[in-house]
C-alpha cells in the first residue's frame, strides 16, 4: 500500500469513528450517568488517536490526546458529564474533522480553534480535579459508585514487560515474585524466566511477563517504581482492543524478529525447512526453549483476544469500495439484458431443449439481480443520525427546545439515493425548526408543551419509500403563502384553490414565508432545491398536511433503486421507449372517431374524467403517418393524470438504466436509455419533463396566436 | 496518397486519417479507441441534427456525433464505408467515450513536426479553434488535423448553454404555467 492509500484507510476509519463518537455523545447527553456510553466515547477518541499516530497524522493524534485525557477522567468519575463537556467534545470532534480534511488535501484547519478547545478542556479539567471534586462526585453519583469491575469492559491492552534485575536488587532483599504478584492484580498475567547464559558474570536472568489489563501504562509502570533503581524494567504496550494490531494475531516468527531474538534472514532459512518453527529454533540452538514458549503464549493470547472480539461483533461484514459494487451492478445489468435476449431467441427457435435452461437462467438472473441490488441497500438510519446533531445545534442557536424522534431507521434504500437525500432532508428539518417550531414561551402560551418535536420516519410503500418530516409547530400560514404566491404570479388572486395546491407552491423558486431572513432559512432558496433534488431521484415531494397551530407534515416519495426499474415498453414508428411502470395507471385505445369527436382537441374522457394527452409522435417530431388505432397510456405525476399517445404498447420490460452521457444531459423528455434484448437502444421517458414541456409549448403557441 | 514511413524517430506523431465529404482529415491516433462499422443508431428526439443519436457499444450506451454536420460540411451519408470512430476524451475529470461519424477511415500516418503547418487565419471555412494544423502530404495535398477534444468539448459547452436557456425559459414561463394550472 502506498502512503496515500494508508491515508485513505485512516480517513475512512476515522470518518466512521467520528460518526460513532457523535452518536455516542448525543446519547450520553440523554443519559449522562451511563458508563457504557462514556466508554464508547472514550474508545472512539482513543482509536482515532492511536491510528492517527500510526498513519502519521500527528496533528490529529496530538489534539486528540488532550481530549482523551479529559475523557479518561470522565471515565474515572473525576470529571462530571455536563452539557459544557459534551459541547466541548462535540466541538473537538468537529475540529478533528477539519484536521482530517486538511491532512487529506482539503482546506487548512483553524489551528487557533484547536487551541481554544484544548484550553477550555483544561479549564474544565482543572475545575473538576483541583477545584471541587466533591461537587463533581455529587453531580455524577452513578459514576462515583460504579463498581470497579465495570471498567474492565473498557480498554484492554496487552503489555510485554521485561525485568532484568541486577545484583543490587537481590541484596536489597527484594523478590521478583512479589513484583509479579502485583502485576497479577492488574489483570491476566503470564510470567517466563529466561535463564542467563553466563551465571558467573553476575547475570540473574531475564523475567518476562505478558499482561492483559484495562489499566493505563502508568499503572503498570507504578508496580516497578521501587525496583527501578536496581532493575532494568521495560514495559512495551503491544496492542489495544480496537487497534489494528489487536485484531490481527501475529505469527510467531514476526514476534521473535520484532523482539530482536532472531534475524529475519535466519528465520527465513529455518522456515524453509517446514517443521514447527518453535521446534526448529530450539533444535538449531538459535533461541532458548523458554523464549519460544513465551512467544507462543503471546501469540495464543492475542489469538484468544481476537476471537473474543470477533464474537462480540453482532454481524460479520466486509468493507467493499462502492466502485466495485457499481461494477458488479453494471455486470448484472448486462446479464439481465443478455438473458432477455436468450429468452427471446429460445422462444423463437421453439427448441424444447433450450426452453428449460433458458427459464432456469431467467429465474437465476432475477434472483441474482435482487441479491446484488440488495447489497447496495443501506438502512436510512445512517443519515438520520446526522440530523440529530443538526437539530441539537440549530435549536440551541435559535433558542428553541426541540427534540427529534425517528422511526423506520432500518428502512433500506439504494446507497446513491441515500447519499443525495441528505441535503433535501437537512433543508426540511431546518425549515421545521426555524419556521415551524415556536419559541418555548410562545408554545407554552399556546397551550403546547414547551419542547417541540420533529418526527422523521421512513416506510416502504410498494416500490417506493415514503419519508415524512413532521413537526408540531405553528403550521403553514395558508393566507400568507397564498398572498406570496399571488404576488409572484404563481396563483390567480381570485382562483378557488385547494389547500394542498396553495401549500405546494412553497416548492416554487423564490417563495419564503419567513418575514425575517435568519442565518438558517428564509432566503427563499431551499424548498425549490429540495424539489429539484427529489425529482432528480425520480421521486416527488409534497406538503402532506398542515394545520395552523398544529404542525406540518411533508412527504417525500422515492423509488427504491435507481439502477433497475420496471418499465412499460412502447413504440412509435420503429423507435422504442420505456415508461416507468410505477407512473402508469392504465392503457386505453384511441381511435380516429375519438379524435374526431373532440375536434382534434387533445383530451379523451376516461370513466367520467377528461384526460388531456400528449402525442409522442408530435412531441418528438417523429416522421411518419399515425396509425388508425393509437394507444393512450395514462400516467399519474403528482396527483395529476395525463395521457401519452403512441403507436403500440409492447409490454412490461425489466429496465437496466443507462445514462445517455453528458452530451444529452439536457435532452427534453428523455432521462436515460436501456438496451433491449435485440441490442437496440430504447429511450426512457421522463414523464414529468414531458408534461412540463408540453405545457410550456402550448402556452407559447397560445401566446403567439393572441399577439 | 504518399505514405511517409521513413524517419519515424524524431518528433513524429501518428495520426488516423479519415474522409469527410471527400476531404482528408486526421486526428491523433492516441485519442481513438476503436473504429466500428455503423450499427443501429437511436436518435434522441429534439436534439441538434449533428447529434446522430446513441449506439450500443457492447452494453454501454455511447453518444454519436455527425462530424460532417458539426463542422458545417453537410450530412454524412450512410454507405458501406461509413464508420464510427470511438474517441476518448476527458469531461469534468472523467474519461468518456464518444462516437464520431465519418464517411470513411483511411489509414495510420506518421507526420513529422515540420510536416505540419500552422492554421491559416482564414480561408478554411472552418472554425479555426477546431484545427490543430495542416498536415502536408506530398506536393499539393493537405490534411486538416482536427483538435477533436475541442470539437467534442464545445458540445459540452453547448449542452451547458442549453441548460441555461431551459432554466431561463422555465423561470420566465413558470408564472404563466402555474397560473394556468390554477
Amino acid at each position: 500500500m502506498s502512503e496515500s492509500e494508508y491515508g485513505e484507510v485512516f480517513r475512512e476509519e476515522a470518518t466512521e469513528l467520528l460518526e460513532e463518537l457523535e452518536n455516542a455523545l448525543l446519547e450520553l447527553e440523554k443519559a449522562p450517568s451511563d458508563l457504557k456510553i462514556v466508554g464508547r466515547v472514550f474508545r472512539a477518541m482513543h482509536t482515532i488517536k492511536g491510528s492517527g499516530a500510526m498513519f502519521g497524522f500527528d496533528d490529529i493524534a496530538k489534539f486528540t490526546h488532550h481530549v482523551e485525557t479529559v475523557l479518561d477522567k470522565v471515565r474515572d468519575g473525576v470529571v462530571p458529564v455536563t452539557k459544557g463537556l459534551i459541547d466541548l467534545t462535540l466541538a473537538s470532534r468537529d475540529h478533528i474533522v477539519s484536521l482530517l480534511d486538511a491532512a487529506t488535501g482539503g482546506t487548512p484547519a483553524d489551528l487557533a480553534r484547536g487551541e481554544e478547545i484544548i484550553a477550555a478542556l483544561q479549564v474544565l479539567l482543572a475545575g473538576a480535579t483541583g477545584g471541587a471534586p466533591p461537587a463533581a462526585k455529587a453531580a455524577a453519583p452513578a459514576v462515583a459508585s460504579a463498581p470497579p469491575e465495570e471498567k474492565t469492559q473498557g480498554q484492554l491492552t496487552h503489555y510485554r514487560i521485561h525485568v532484568k534485575p541486577s545484583a543490587a536488587f537481590f541484596t536489597e532483599g527484594a523478590e521478583v515474585e512479589q513484583l509479579f504478584a502485583e502485576l497479577r492484580k492488574l489483570g491476566d498475567c503470564t510470567v517466563f524466566l529466561h535463564e542467563p547464559e553466563a551465571k558467573e558474570a553476575g547475570e540473574y536472568g531475564l523475567w518476562e511477563a505478558l499482561l492483559t489489563t484495562d489499566k493505563g501504562i502508568n499503572a503498570v509502570k507504578d508496580v516497578f517504581v521501587f525496583a527501578e533503581s536496581s532493575c532494568l524494567v521495560k514495559v512495551v504496550p503491544l496492542a489495544t482492543m480496537g487497534d489494528e494490531e489487536f485484531s490481527e494475531h501475529k505469527r510467531l516468527g514476526e514476534i521473535l524478529v520484532e523482539r530482536g531474538e532472531i534475524a529475519p534472514a535466519a528465520l527465513k532459512e529455518i522456515l524453509e525447512k517446514q517443521k514447527p518453527l518453535g521446534e526448529l529454533l530450539v533444535d538449531a540452538n538459535l533461541v532458548a526453549r523458554s523464549k519460544v514458549e513465551s512467544a507462543l503464549a503471546e501469540q495464543e493470547m492475542l489469538k484468544r483476544q481476537k476471537m473474543a472480539a470477533q464474537k462480540a461483533k453482532a454481524a460479520d461484514s466486509i468493507r467493499v469500495g462502492a466502485d466495485k459494487l457499481d461494477r458488479l451492478i453494471n455486470l448484472v445489468g448486462e446479464l439481465v439484458v443478455t438473458q432477455a435476449r436468450l429468452t427471446q431467441v429460445s422462444a423463437q427457435l421453439g427448441a424444447a431443449e433450450l426452453v428449460e435452461p433458458a427459464e432456469q437462467i431467467e429465474r437465476l438472473t432475477a434472483e441474482m439481480r435482487d441479491c446484488v441490488l440488495g447489497i447496495r441497500m443501506l438502512p436510512i438510519g445512517t443519515t438520520f443520525a446526522r440530523f440529530k446533531r443538526l437539530v441539537r445545534d440549530l435549536s440551541t442557536e435559535l433558542g428553541k427546545d426541540v427534540v427529534m424522534n425517528t422511526d423506520g431507521a432500518e428502512t433500506e434504500l439504494d446507497k446513491n439515493v441515500i447519499d443525495q437525500l441528505g441535503d433535501p432532508l437537512v433543508h426540511l428539518i431546518r425549515n421545521s425548526i426555524d419556521h415551524g417550531i415556536e419559541l418555548p414561551d410562545d408554545r407554552a402560551a399556546a397551550g403546547k408543551p414547551r419542547r417541540g418535536t420533529i418526527h422523521l420516519s421512513a416506510i416502504h410503500a410498494g416500490a417506493n419509500v415514503l419519508i415524512t418530516v413532521s413537526d408540531d409547530g405553528r403550521g403553514l400560514d395558508r393566507e400568507k403563502i397564498r398572498e406570496k404566491a399571488v404576488a409572484k404570479g404563481l396563483l390567480k388572486a381570485d382562483a378557488e384553490v385547494e389547500d394542498a395546491e396553495i401549500f405546494n407552491t412553497i416548492f416554487a423558486p423564490g417563495l419564503s414565508t419567513a418575514s425575517t431572513v435568519t442565518s438558517v432559512s428564509g432566503r427563499g432558496v431551499g424548498m425549490d432545491v429540495v424539489k429539484s433534488t427529489v425529482e432528480g431521484l425520480k421521486g416527488s415531494v409534497s406538503v402532506h398536511s398542515s394545520e395552523k397551530g398544529k404542525g406540518t407534515t411533508i412527504t417525500i416519495s422515492l423509488p427504491l433503486t435507481l439502477a433497475i426499474i420496471d418499465g412499460l415498453l412502447v413504440q412509435v414508428e420503429d423507435t422504442h421507449f420505456v415508461l416507468p411502470l410505477s407512473q402508469v395507471l392504465e392503457c386505453v385505445e384511441l381511435t380516429r372517431d375519438d379524435i374526431a369527436r373532440f375536434h382534434e382537441r387533445r383530451v379523451l374522457p376516461v370513466r367520467d374524467q377528461l384526460v388531456p394527452y400528449v402525442r409522442l409522435r408530435d412531441f418528438f417530431d417523429i416522421p411518419g403517418e399515425r396509425p388508425d388505432l393509437e394507444q393512450l397510456v395514462i400516467v399519474q405525476i403528482n396527483d395529476e393524470r395525463f395521457g401519452v399517445v403512441l403507436d403500440d404498447v409492447i409490454g412490461e420490460h425489466q429496465t437496466v438504466l443507462k445514462s445517455l452521457g453528458w452530451v444529452y444531459r439536457n435532452a427534453i423528455g428523455v432521462s436515460g436509455s436501456t438496451i433491449l434484448g435485440n441490442g437496440e437502444v430504447a429511450l426512457i421517458l421522463d414523464m414529468p419533463n414531458v408534461l412540463k414541456h408540453a405545457r410550456l409549448e402550448e402556452q407559447g403557441v397560445l401566446r403567439e396566436t393572441v399577439h | 496518397m504518399a505514405t511517409n514511413t521513413e524517419g519515424v524517430e524524431q518528433q513524429s506523431t501518428q495520426y488516423l486519417t479519415f474522409v469527410l465529404r471527400d476531404e482528408g482529415f486526421a486526428i491523433e491516433i492516441g485519442k481513438v479507441r476503436e473504429v466500428l462499422d455503423v450499427t443501429t443508431l437511436t436518435k434522441i428526439p429534439r436534439m441538434p441534427n449533428y447529434l446522430s443519436g446513441v449506439i450500443n457499444l457492447r452494453g454501454s450506451v455511447v453518444p454519436v456525433m455527425d462530424l460532417g454536420q458539426k463542422l458545417g460540411m453537410g450530412v454524412i451519408s450512410h454507405t458501406k464505408n461509413t464508420c464510427i470512430m470511438i474517441v476518448e476524451l476527458e469531461v469534468d475529470g472523467a474519461m468518456v467515450e464518444m462516437g464520431v461519424l465519418t464517411d470513411s477511415v483511411q489509414m495510420v500516418l506518421d507526420l513529422q513536426a515540420d510536416e505540419i503547418e500552422a492554421v491559416p487565419r482564414m480561408g478554411t471555412n472552418l472554425n479555426t479553434e477546431f484545427i490543430k494544423g495542416m498536415g502536408r502530404q506530398g506536393e499539393d495535398k493537405f490534411l486538416i488535423i482536427l483538435d477533436i477534444d475541442r470539437v467534442l468539448a464545445s458540445e459540452g459547452e453547448a449542452a451547458l448553454r442549453g441548460e441555461l436557456e431551459v432554466a431561463a425559459m422555465e423561470k420566465g414561463e413558470a408564472a404563466a404555467a402555474s397560473a394556468s394550472q390554477a
